[in-house]
């Protein structure tokens, strides 16, 4: 009791200071901004249509929306929730990663089978590089010299050589490649496959697999466990696994590799993002149209926060 | 007047009374926890259950369904201990009981809180045994429950009496299972949620919405997430009162058992 008035009296001074949740909501053409400390959508901004990524710029002065239905980047202010402007982004731009330089935006162009670079200050495209049908996830490597694209039908990991912007290396994975990270500082690259119900664990150095992790929820037909976005805790110990359509978020033991729990959310779970101090995990869950947020330490859900409809892309961004 | 005495007393031949009776308590615990782990597990909605409050996220069957057997367990010892009341009767200590130069209403009142208290036991035996297999519910919950339990048990005990003050012979007791405990457990939200009621039939949704034993359940489940149901408790209250008066009437030596008998 005492706690809970401490803090509506925090908050009623100051009620700008509490850290945010970016929501996507790729059905109402909206964003949800969830206030970490009340647990609430405070703010709805309307974006172009069908926004599905989202990720600020390292200063968090900008925010970066995959507009897709509108085939444009939007660049939002966060403070006022303006469009500023819009980048060129090729067609139906999906998911995206700003490089390490704080410049460049890679987009993957879902339609186009094309991977587009953009300069985020001239707003202008740098380069196009084909990649495999149907590309989907984006990252880059912390030191900015690898950018990944995976595509969802030729079921493969393309690594760009940023310098160059050329692909040097095409890497299998299993069925519908959704998603990829860099873990370890850079020294791995895990790639989920949707279909394939798995991921895939690569070595940078040699681009050769070093591991493969599978997800087995009890109770729940093995087609309907989809692993798609992904999140490393704190020292990339563990990694908290969106599994889709079967309502769970997988913890991973990022050390084994083995699933050590599998912990209850709302349906149709697609990606995720923590708080500052990753004690908090937001998991957006297209289905249900709401935000489960989890206790990181306890592996526990705490609650469902009601957002748009079919909700895509998580976003973090402090304000203190 | 000793009145404590006769507080002591009672509720010590209650306790005497479910402590021999091991099976008693060994059932008391068996029958939620056969519901618990194998009727729940055919409903186990791996998925997740909709949201109602005071749930603030997904949650499993297997936790929807502990506030509702913890009223279960309540509810068949309500009538377990009004059971014991007509057996009394038959036997004669009853008798022996009611002579007894304190007010009626004070001996009842007894009775009802000896059985209460034993209900309570078997409640947190129950949940003890639940948390062993790894269904939990928030700390808080444990504590905040008790006065939940309290109330529900003295609701559940006074019909429990109301229906022994009416009941002539011990083999009548399974009309009270039918009549009774069956459609008082059925009829309410302790195995499905009132809106999945409604969804198939409003008249059912409306019966569920009326039995005490669901607004029992109510405060129970609020209580459990460190809650408070405002509308559970004041139905809880009014039945209590109802059920408690009903007892006082049938068991009033001016118009109930004793004239009934002469």
């Amino acid at each position: 009791m005492l706690r809970h008035t401490a803090l509506a009296l925090i908050l009623s001074v100051s009620p700008a200071f509490a850290d945010e949740i970016w929501v996507s909501n790729e059905k109402d053409d909206t964003i949800s901004v969830i206030d970490i400390e009340t647990m609430e959508v405070v703010r709805t901004i309307d974006v172009g249509e069908r926004p599905r990524g989202i990720t600020f710029s390292q200063d968090y002065s900008v925010l970066y929306v995959c507009a897709s239905d509108s085939d444009t980047v939007q660049v939002i202010d966060p403070e006022t929730g303006e469009v500023l402007h819009e980048l060129p982004s090729g067609e139906d731009p999906e998911q995206f990663v700003l490089h390490p330089d704080n410049r460049h935006l890679y987009i993957a162009n879902e339609d186009d089978a094309i991977t587009t670079v953009v300069d985020t200050q001239t707003r202008k495209v740098v380069a196009q590089i084909d990649v495999g049908i149907e590309p989907e996830g984006m990252a880059v490597s912390p030191d900015g010299e690898i950018a990944i694209t995976t595509s969802e039908t030729t079921n493969m990991a393309h690594w760009i050589d940023t310098k160059t912007q050329e692909l040097f290396a095409n890497t299998l994975v299993d069925s519908r490649p959704r998603h990829a990270e860099f873990v370890r500082d850079g020294s791995e690259l895990w790639v989920s496959a949707e279909i394939g119900g798995t991921i895939t664990v690569f070595d940078r150095e040699t681009q050769a697999e070093k591991a493969k992790i599978n997800f087995e929820v009890e109770g729940v037909h093995p087609d309907r466990v989809q692993p798609v976005g992904f999140e490393l805790t704190e020292g990339d110990t563990h990694a908290f696994v969106a599994l889709g359509p079967a309502n769970h978020v997988a913890v991973v033991n990022a050390e084994t590799y083995e699933v050590e729990d599998y912990i209850l959310v709302g349906r149709r779970v697609w990606h995720m993002d923590f708080n500052a101090d990753r004690s908090l995990l937001f998991t957006t869950n297209g289905v249900s149209g709401d935000v489960t947020v989890i206790d990181v330490a306890k592996r526990e859900p705490l609650k469902s926060i009601k957002v748009g409809r079919f909700p895509w892309g998580a976003a973090f961004r402090p304000t203190n | 007047m000793r009145w404590l005495p006769a507080l002591f007393a009672i509720m010590r031949r209650e306790a005497l009374r479910f402590v021999h009776q091991r099976e008693r308590f060994i059932s008391a615990l068996v029958r939620p926890l056969v519901w618990l782990l194998v009727f729940a597990a055919g409903f186990r909605a791996a998925l997740g259950l909709s949201i109602t409050p005071p749930y603030q996220t997904y949650i499993t069957y297997e936790i929807y369904i502990v506030p509702g057997l913890c009223g279960m367990v309540m509810l068949f010892n309500g009538m377990q201990s009004s059971l014991s009341l007509v057996y009394d009767r038959e036997m004669g200590s009853m008798r022996l009981l009611l002579t007894s130069p304190l007010p009626r209403w004070w001996l009842l009142t007894c009775k009802l809180t000896g059985s209460t208290v034993i209900s309570i036991l078997q409640v947190y035996a129950f949940l003890a045994t639940a948390a062993a297999f790894g269904i939990t519910m928030p700390t808080v919950g444990y504590v905040a429950v008790l006065p939940a339990l309290m109330l529900a048990g003295l609701m559940l005990g006074a019909l429990g009496l109301a229906l022994s003050s009416f009941i002539k012979q011990l083999e009548n007791f399974a009309g009270v299972m039918n009549f009774v405990i069956f459609p008082m457990f059925f009829l309410s939200s302790a195995l499905y949620p009132l809106w999945k009621m409604a969804e198939s039939s409003r008249l059912l949704h409306n019966i569920c919405a009326f039995n005490p034993f669901t607004h029992a359940v109510e405060l129970i489940r609020f209580a459990l997430y460190g809650q408070f149901n405002f509308a559970a408790l004041a139905w809880v209250l009014i039945a209590t009162a109802v059920f408690g008066a009903l007892a006082l009437w049938g068991y009033d030596p001016a118009r109930g058992l004793i004239r009934k008998r002469a």
